[in-house]
């Protein structure tokens, strides 16, 4: 399957000839040119997918396919970063889920950046972003993961700050990048600690509890916890950045400064699920290994659920709204993996986790290209400014209804059958993990039909007449994905991967998804009651009542402000600065100083050079005076 | 005569004819066929290298040639190279090549300027071939010495004031280098000034104690060893443009060069008694570099303290004494000569047309001068460590060979180093925000125009040279290791 090589190669061909010659391009010819190499990928991947999944199973597992792998970099004979291809199941499904909102968005880019400046540029960070994903995803060893997990950190910055002349998406890009690096430090130490003590960067050491290497450094402790586990828990540190779990969050939803359709590429389906994607591809490691760092995934995830869901539900600009909810999506799967075991029916929070992961990335990344669809005609992404949209954008509105459901956990829709799994998984691991979460599904469903019946009901907006449904471009791709999401559901994905290979019949626990499902309709009750007449007399009333609580959420729990304080207040002022002080006047203060007392000295010294002659003659006299003084009276 | 000489012989006898110069145009083609010599001698040299490693030639040193020069203190001019000084001659040449187009509209007494430039090329290239302890040195301070001229006279800002401080703290480093070549003449015998043949006699314990400090401060000086980095803001910010792509390209390679090839190569059981403690000193300046960059606001400042942050790294990988962090210490000096020099270029340029280094008073520079810019963007992203460009592939060396060193302190120091990777962002980002996006501050910035073809084509060369180590860094890294090793059996034979 040597082919899959140009599912990567293609984009990054098109990336370096868009970013040398695209200045030289028509903007049409660009995106064409753009679009159709995603194309072929796209094409591509599903091809190898259709093959890896029909070929025969070994042992009762697909078997891990490596059609390419080479020496990138030699630190020793046995310890080397190669470059290459590993198709297993989750490798190819995710292959699968990239290339298709990746192409999806190539092409809904086409209407929305029509007429931008800078349009070939957007979509050479485009093809650079997709070409990084799948080098990211396919990735044999966990030094290749971590290069491409660079590059779309890398892409994220160029394009959250695409519109490079407005300050708020300057600082967005910079503090994107800076938090994902921060975490990503940890990512490295882990990297570093699990290579040291195994001996390898593959992920067939790695992903091998009965590896001799890792059953022998299982053995060796550090502070009273295995060396592994240490590092499994710095490589969730990465993870938990990349993927905006509390409290590294505050990037992502400052993200949203970029194009909208960057939002729903790669800060809905697909980069911010890389966290959730390094865990999985560890978790027989985590499952072995650190089942202490599994309680604690499954605690943040669990917990970045419900924050990011408390948040959305007060936020008054779609696409954060929307953003906070892919936290607290991207939470749930965290907690999905957190919860499950290996194997068999233990491992059923590992499929609804990847599956949601799968479900997940399609209806998130259909709801932000309405949101964008919903932006191109209204010019605003407050909540404010809409109202009443169905009437003049019918499809728009039928595909975001459709995600709404899905996200909400409504039976049939795609996202009912893998939250559903997540959640018998939580049930199964406690009762309280079950319900708190089963809580956080209900909240979800309120904020996300608040966010429906704000755009789409209620209050008319101003302008209404003025607003029209997205040019085909642009309608097309929220077609199909609307389309994926109402089937996807029905993909007997355990088939296909679950936490040990072997084939995993889903099956739908009834009690969970009766709670789960009547919860949902609470939360869409409740918005409806609240926000359907447009009037928000229910929810201003709550606002009042409860001031504090309410500007808290509002202000998002002030979890920016404690980064901003330590970043500005403790790095900057009172570290940054006076170590450049320090340096200028104490370290080279004491050298300016040295030389001035060099210099300081030479003129005392000079004295004695004067070149006057009675003055030698004095001093001569005056030296004979006292040798003879001495001579007399010692 | 060898043709390793050549490397010496080239740049003199560009001096000799820009002498002959009578016009700008005639200086332009003496530096562009001499540099453009230099580049095609040094990748010749590699292939040759590579070529003769490839055919089993496992000696040391390869093209090896020796003169007696000075019978009575054993001095020899003596040449040889192996992977190590392949590659840094190859990265001279192409800052050499590339600061030549970089100074291509020098106005004021542009032979003069030239001249002296070719001095300085002239003991980049001798120290790197040499391996005669003394010819070494006398190299060394070849190349120092044009550096107070070409800030005094062609700088700008406190010229005079930043030539004497640089130069005064690199000849202080010289006279404790100096004392650290005679400990080590006499404490090998007094028979040999050859690296080679000292290496395999045997100096006392007590004397490397008492030479080897003597000899790593000596080198470190010039390799911004905390805490005696301090002429490295100050020089930098008042060298004219191709000087400082030069002094902060190759001039500072010197130290982290000299300090293996003569500290601890020769003085090894000093070396590993002593690592410790300029273990802390080079972790202390990795992230201090990298914290005071942080507020600058002086293109320059940042750039010299980005750089006080990435030579410190290097000692820093020399000093964990293992095959995998010195290889790495290496590319880290060929990656951070690439891009250093990248930087001074294109500060030099943005300084050229908005006569401003604040970046307080430019903005929006995107919109201006967009292939200076996206050049910025590039050298920051190589500088941060982006995998594709060189700065990855050397700090990742250095960060994986490091943490082989698996006691507590060895951790403790390496992680500290780890960090600047963050640290190395922000400033980084912090600059490509204020000064090339956001809006123009300047309405007058609004009549400049982007670069010239000679500025292209320096800013052009040195991408191409970052992203080539960057994608395809194994022929590079294997070529260094090769050269490592045997200074690492060294190292290892000794302890033992």
């Amino acid at each position: 399957m040597e082919y899959t090589l140009i599912i990567i190669l293609l984009p990054l061909a098109m990336f370096l000839l868009l970013g040398l010659a695209g200045g030289r391009l028509a903007p049409r010819t660009a995106g064409l040119l753009g679009t159709a190499a995603m194309a072929a990928a796209t094409a591509a991947a599903y091809t190898a997918a259709w093959e890896y999944f029909t070929q025969p199973r070994t042992g009762g597992v697909f078997p891990a396919v490596v059609p390419f792998d080479t020496v990138w970099l030699r630190f020793t004979q046995t310890l080397h970063i190669d470059l290459g291809i590993l198709l297993d199941p989750i490798s190819v499904m995710m292959l699968v889920v990239i290339t298709t909102v990746s192409l999806m968005v190539h092409i809904y880019s086409f209407g929305y950046m029509k007429g931008e400046r800078g349009f070939q540029r957007y979509y050479a960070f485009l093809a650079l972003f997709s070409a990084s994903m799948l080098g990211l995803v396919v990735a044999p060893n966990i030094f290749q993961m971590y290069i491409f997990w660079e590059l779309v950190g890398v892409s994220s910055y160029l394009l959250i700050g695409f519109y490079y002349t407005k300050p708020a998406a300057v600082a967005a890009s910079k503090k994107a990048f800076i938090v994902t690096r921060f975490a990503d430090l940890g990512f490295l130490l882990g990297i570093l600690t699990l290579s040291y003590w195994t001996g390898s960067f593959g992920f067939d050491v790695l992903c091998d509890p009965q590896a001799p290497a890792v059953a022998s450094a299982a053995g060796r402790t550090f502070l009273g916890g295995s060396v592994l586990a240490w590092g499994l828990a710095l490589c969730f540190v990465g993870g938990a950045g990349k993927s905006a779990m509390f409290p590294l969050h505050i990037w992502l939803p400052d993200a949203m400064e970029g194009p909208t359709p960057v939002s729903a590429l790669i800060h809905a389906a697909t980069m911010v699920v890389a966290g959730v994607f390094l865990v999985a591809r560890l978790f027989p490691l985590y499952a072995a290994y650190a089942p202490g760092v599994l309680t604690g995934i499954a605690c943040v995830g669990a917990f970045t659920a419900l924050y990011a869901a408390a948040v959305a539900t007060v936020q008054t600009d779609i696409k954060r709204v929307l953003a906070f909810s892919t936290i607290s999506q991207i939470g749930f799967m965290m907690a999905g993996l957190g919860v499950s075991g290996m194997g068999g029916h233990a491992g059923t929070g590992y499929v609804g986790a990847m599956f949601h992961l799968f479900t997940h990335a399609m209806f998130k990344a259909l709801l932000f290209l309405c949101a964008g669809a919903i932006i191109h005609t209204v010019h605003s992404n407050e909540m404010g400014a809409m109202g009443g949209l169905w009437r003049r954008l019918p499809l728009t509105h039928a595909a975001f209804l459709v995600a709404c459901l899905a996200i909400a956990g409504i039976p049939f829709f795609s996202g009912f059958f893998s939250k559903d799994e997540i959640l018998a998984a939580c049930f199964a691991y406690s009762p309280a993990m079950g319900w708190f979460m089963s809580g956080v599904a209900a909240l979800t469903a309120f904020y996300m039909f608040r966010l429906y019946y704000n755009i789409f009901w209620g209050r008319p907006a101003a302008n209404l007449a003025e607003m029209h449904e997205a040019p085909a471009a642009m309608t097309v791709p929220l077609v199909i994905l609307a389309s994926i999401t109402c089937v996807a559901g029905f993909i007997p994905f355990g088939e296909f991967v679950s936490s040990d290979g072997l084939p995993y019949r889903i099956v739908l626990d009834g009690g969970v998804a009766a709670t789960s499902v009547v919860l949902a309709l609470a939360g869409i009750g409740l918005a409806t009651w609240f926000y359907a007449d447009g009037r928000q007399r229910i929810p201003d009333g709550l606002a009042a009542a409860l001031p504090r609580l309410h500007r808290a959420a509002a202000n998002r729990f002030y979890i920016d402000n404690a980064w901003l304080f330590v970043t500005r207040r403790i790095i900057f002022d009172r570290v940054s600065a006076p170590l450049a002080w320090f340096d200028r006047h104490a370290i080279d203060g004491a050298l300016d100083a040295l030389a001035r007392g060099a210099q300081g000295l030479s003129f005392v010294i000079r004295k004695f050079q004067s070149g006057n002659v009675q003055e030698y003659a004095l001093v001569f006299l005056l030296g004979v005076l006292v040798i003879t003084a001495l001579a007399v009276f010692i | 005569m060898n043709f390793l000489s050549l490397f010496v012989f080239i740049p003199l006898a560009m001096i000799v004819l820009l002498g002959c110069c009578r016009s700008r145009t005639q200086l332009r083609a003496v530096m562009v066929a001499g540099s453009g010599a230099l580049v095609a001698l040094a990748a010749t040299l590699t292939v040759l290298f590579l070529d003769a490693r490839a055919a089993g030639d496992t000696a040391p040193m390869l093209f090896r040639a020796d003169t007696v020069w000075y019978e009575a203190l054993n001095i020899h001019y003596s040449v040889g190279v192996d992977g190590i000084s392949v590659a840094m001659l190859l990265l001279s040449s192409i800052i050499v090549f590339t600061g030549t187009f970089a100074s291509w509209r020098m106005e004021t007494l542009a032979k003069e300027y030239f001249m002296w430039f070719c001095l300085l090329s002239v003991g980049v290239f001798g120290f790197f071939i040499s391996l005669d302890l003394f010819t070494m040195f006398m190299f060394y301070e070849i190349a120092l010495i044009p550096m107070y001229l070409l800030i005094g006279v062609w700088g700008s800002g406190r010229k005079e004031y930043s030539a004497m401080k640089l130069t005064l703290m690199l000849m202080g480093g010289s006279a404790l280098l100096l004392l650290g070549i005679l400990g080590i003449y006499f404490g090998a015998g007094g028979e040999t000034m050859n690296l080679l043949d000292i290496a395999r006699l045997h100096i006392p314990v007590e004397w490397q104690r008492v030479f080897f400090p003597l000899t790593f401060v000596g080198f470190g000086v010039l390799g911004a060893l905390f805490p005696f980095h301090t002429w490295s803001p100050d020089g930098h910010a008042s060298a004219p443009t191709a000087v400082s792509m030069l002094h902060a390209g190759v001039l500072m390679k010197l130290g982290g060069y000299g300090c293996f090839r003569v500290a601890v190569f020769l003085m090894p059981e000093a070396a590993a008694e002593q690592a410790w403690f300029f273990l802390i000193l080079t972790a202390t300046g990795v992230v201090y570099g990298a914290l005071s960059a942080v507020v600058q606001k002086d293109l320059k400042y940042i750039n010299a303290y980005s750089s006080v942050s990435h030579c410190s790294l290097v000692l820093f990988a020399i000093l964990m004494l293992n095959t995998t962090a010195m290889t790495g210490a290496v590319l880290q000096m060929l990656s951070h000569g690439l891009m250093t020099a990248l930087f001074f270029a294109l500060i030099g340029m943005i300084y050229g047309r908005t006569h401003t280094r604040s970046i307080d008073q430019m903005g929006g520079l995107m919109r201006i001068m967009p292939f200076l810019a996206v050049a910025y963007v590039i050298a920051g992203l190589a500088n941060l460590g982006l995998p594709g460009l060189s700065g990855f592939v050397a700090e990742m060396t250095v960060f994986v060979g490091s943490f082989a060193r698996a006691d507590l302190f060895h951790r403790i120091v390496t992680v500290a180093a780890c960090t600047s990777i963050v640290i190395t962002a922000v400033y980084i980002l912090r600059v490509v925000g204020r000064l090339l996006y956001g809006k123009v501050l300047d309405p007058a910035h609004q009549k400049l125009t982007d670069a010239t073809w000679d500025e292209r084509l320096a800013v052009v060369v040195l991408i191409a040279a970052i992203a080539g180590l960057g994608l395809a860094p194994l022929w590079v890294s294997d070529m260094v290791r090769e050269g490592i090793l045997p200074i690492v059996q060294h190292l290892t034979a000794n302890l033992l």
